[in-house]
């Protein structure tokens, strides 16, 4: 078995007594004071993640925007400079390889982040289809960092704490720049649903930036517990629960992200049948009308009994009251307010299908 | 008098003469939880076997088994979790999960006491 990677802030997370435990091949922060002190400072106020485990590959070449355009589902042809795009790269049949971000540096250079726990995968997927597409392919992922800093007053932080001018950049658009000598590139993005920033830079950058947030005073270390309670109650998906190799985006409710009216790209052909059928399954919302808590895996059933689907990600809500789940049903069973149940240990409890947002976005767009 | 044993799973139960057990989780188990917001308890008149699981306790983040330290009959949950799981945390001796009559008394003898249980703690905590 091979070891779990750090992050250049591991020796921070131990002196800052953070619970540890493996996540995408690194040993990552799961929590600090606690998943809910965590969970309200990033809806109220202000935390920062470390999420170096992210990885990073830039693309670049006369034929990188074509490229790009080939393995992802978004269209990024002839966007502006700075822009953003969330999309995934699929199999032929459909299938999710992983869910990214596609950084448009300039004409023939994107900078993709991508999942921790895919990096070797994706990284092979990606160089594995540049066949006869003049790029470059450069694996980032072991020299930078990368820092989420998340909430309603991480305008102010970025801007008053470290000294990065932050105000003009818009929701899904990034700016590269020079701090103490060192390049930067800082988003608004985030996977909260609140306002929010990330920073990628060098291991010392990163280091330093963390140190200075921290010492302030103004913004609380959050670890990876908060990250998915604050992600799901927003309903953004987890690759996998929500996304994986055998799940497609459609079946994921994620279709505005696949542009299947761009002329080609993999997984094109198996998209456009499986709208043309639509799909079996689908993601819904589920509350819970209980205090019983549903957990990925957990089986979804009919009121009579019937197995119809399965838990991708639940919890105790922490800012919406209220036991609820995503789950992927039978798309018989995914209208709004179809009665369900989720069999939960050895009892079975009722269940509605709701939308998947169960917390409303704050993004400053 | 009553006497409290502990398991290698981390449940405790606190046995008085009678033979009545209330069986609830250490302060160490609570301690690495984290907060409780959901105890899953089986109704009174359940049978519970020793090494089995009976319910759950949740923090925000996971579900743990609770598995019963001694056999017997449910007789009382502790009704207050339902709305308040957090007295768990607040004090996990006192706030008892289920109270059961034993079965089979003898069942104590593979648990640990008051010093064993440190001991084992501070070995599990040293990994």
């Amino acid at each position: 078995m091979s070891e779990n990677k750090r992050t250049c802030l591991y020796d921070r997370h131990v002196a800052l007594g953070a619970l540890i435990s493996p996540f995408g091949g690194f040993e990552m922060p799961i929590q600090y004071e606690g998943i809910t002190e965590e969970h309200n400072a990033v809806r109220t106020d202000c935390g920062v993640f470390d999420v170096s485990h992210m990885g990073e590959v830039n693309i670049s070449g006369p034929d990188a925007e074509r490229f790009v355009n080939h393995i992802f589902t978004n269209d990024i042809a002839g966007a502006p400079d700075g822009k953003i795009f969330y999309g995934m790269m699929l199999r032929p049949d459909g299938g999710t390889v992983d869910d990214l971000l596609v950084y448009k540096r300039g004409d023939n250079n994107f900078f993709l982040v991508i999942n921790a726990g895919n990096i070797d995968k994706d990284v092979a997927w990606i160089s594995s289809h540049a066949e006869g597409f003049d790029v470059e392919i450069d694996d980032l992922c072991d020299s930078l960092g990368e820092l989420a800093v998340q909430g309603p007053k991480s305008e102010e932080v970025m801007e008053q704490v470290l000294g990065i001018s932050c105000a003009d950049l818009t929701f899904y658009t990034f700016r590269e720049a020079t701090l103490d000598g060192k390049h930067i590139l800082v988003s608004r993005t985030g996977y909260t649903g609140e306002d929010g920033f990330e920073i990628y830079a060098d291991h010392d950058t990163i280091r330093s930036l963390w140190d200075t947030l921290i010492e302030s005073g103004c913004c609380k270390p959050c670890g990876l517990g908060c990250r998915d309670t604050l992600r799901f109650e927003v309903g953004l998906p987890l690759y996998g629960d929500e996304l994986a190799e055998d799940i497609t985006p459609i079946e994921a409710s994620l279709s505005i992200f696949v542009k299947t009216e761009k002329p080609e790209f993999i997984g094109r052909e198996a998209i456009l049948a499986q709208k043309a059928e639509g799909p079996r399954r689908k993601l819904v919302g589920l509350e819970i009308h209980d205090r019983a808590i549903p957990r990925h895996g957990y089986e979804v059933l009919t009121p009579e009994g019937e197995v119809v689907g399965t838990v991708t990600t639940g919890y105790r809500g922490i800012s919406v009251d209220k036991s609820i789940a995503m789950a992927l049903v039978d798309s018989r069973y995914a209208a709004k307010d179809t009665p369900l149940a989720v069999r939960i240990r050895r009892k079975v409890f009722p269940a509605t299908v709701v939308p998947r947002k169960f917390y409303k976005k704050s993004y400053k767009k | 008098m009553s006497k409290t044993y502990f398991s290698k799973t981390h449940e405790y139960v606190t046995v008085d003469d009678n033979n009545i057990g209330f069986i609830g989780i250490s302060d160490f188990a609570q301690h690495a939880l984290g907060n409780v917001v959901y105890v899953d308890m089986p109704e009174t008149g359940d049978d519970v076997t020793a090494g089995e699981d009976f319910g759950a306790v949740e923090s925000v983040k996971a579900a743990s088994d609770l598995i019963a330290p001694v056999s017997g009959a449910v007789l009382q949950i502790n009704e207050h979790l339902i709305d308040n799981p957090r007295l768990i945390n607040e004090d996990a001796m006192a706030n008892w999960i289920i109270q059961v009559e034993l079965t089979d008394p003898s069942e104590l003898d593979a648990l640990m006491d008051l010093d064993a249980y440190k001991k084992f703690c501070e070995e599990e905590g040293a990994h």
